[in-house]
């Protein structure tokens, strides 16, 4: 797997949800992705960087664009040093918030995306990491 | 000063039309303003365009659920207009049904949906350019 181009943005505060939004939307866009996908991988990194701001304490989102060979996608990372979560299943599920949010966060972004990973551990934090394959 | 959503007022209606990429404070501002405004203003509608939005995510979508159902407890209904195709897809995907929020394809369309609901037509002129 060759990773074409890579960023890191930083996930501190609520406007960096609106740049990172933003940024996603560009490389997807410059990747060739349709409207459709470009929609499904914005909404889902604004869902997952919502969380490593609430959750986590804050954060990084690295964006790359990957190559396997055979097709071309965008991998996005998220990652802090937070909290971490205790019961990853459970945070899973739709309507599962410790916040009174509506808790479709992991599980929604996991629909809207094509792969989806995530790793934690309380008290050290947690990283979750999409990839969209260009159609 | 912090950034706010204009709401404008049309007759017994108040529209609202969304037009920038929106942060979650600039979500919850709007909430609290529409709800002083319908009791403010007395309006019996509220129209919410949303058509130069490129996502709706669970924070807002949730912002959408609470404006319609606090103007609901107001007397007043609210309908979200101009959801782009994009949009309303990724939503299904998400989970996210919005569960008692109305929705019209058009600010002129929500017009008429309210005038329906409240009985007002003829009575009310929303003052729409039709």
């Amino acid at each position: 797997m060759a990773v074409l181009q890579d960023e890191v943005l930083p996930l501190r505060s609520e406007g960096d949800i609106v740049r990172a939004r933003q940024v996603v939307r560009e490389w997807a866009r410059r990747e060739g992705f349709g409207l459709v996908d470009q929609t499904k991988i914005v909404t889902a990194a604004s869902e997952l960087a919502r969380n490593t701001i609430n959750y986590g304490a804050g954060g990084t989102l690295r964006l790359e664009v990957l190559n396997d060979g055979m097709r071309r996608g965008l991998q996005l990372t998220f990652e802090d040093q937070g909290a971490g979560i205790a019961d990853i299943e459970l945070a899973m599920k739709d309507g599962y918030s410790t916040n009174g949010g509506l808790g479709l966060g992991l599980g929604g972004a996991k629909r809207l995306a094509n792969e989806f990973e995530i790793v934690s551990r309380p008290g050290e934090g947690t990283r979750v990491r999409i990839v969209k394959w260009r159609k | 000063m912090m950034e706010r959503i204009p709401i404008l007022k049309m007759g017994a209606f108040l529209l609202v039309t969304i037009q920038v990429d929106m942060h979650d404070r600039l979500a919850l501002a709007l909430q609290d303003d529409l709800t002083e405004r319908i009791v403010a203003d007395q309006a019996h509608g509220v129209l919410i365009d949303i058509s130069a939005l490129e996502i709706v995510d669970s924070f807002i979508g949730r912002m959408l659920g609470n404006i319609a159902a606090m103007s609901r407890v107001l007397d007043a209904e609210t309908v979200v207009v101009g959801m782009q195709p994009a949009v309303a897809m990724t939503l299904v995907e998400l989970g996210l049904s919005l569960k008692g929020v109305r929705t019209a394809l058009s600010v002129e369309k929500g017009i008429d949906l309210l005038r329906v609901w409240l009985g007002l037509r003829g009575e009310t002129d929303g003052g729409a350019a039709r």
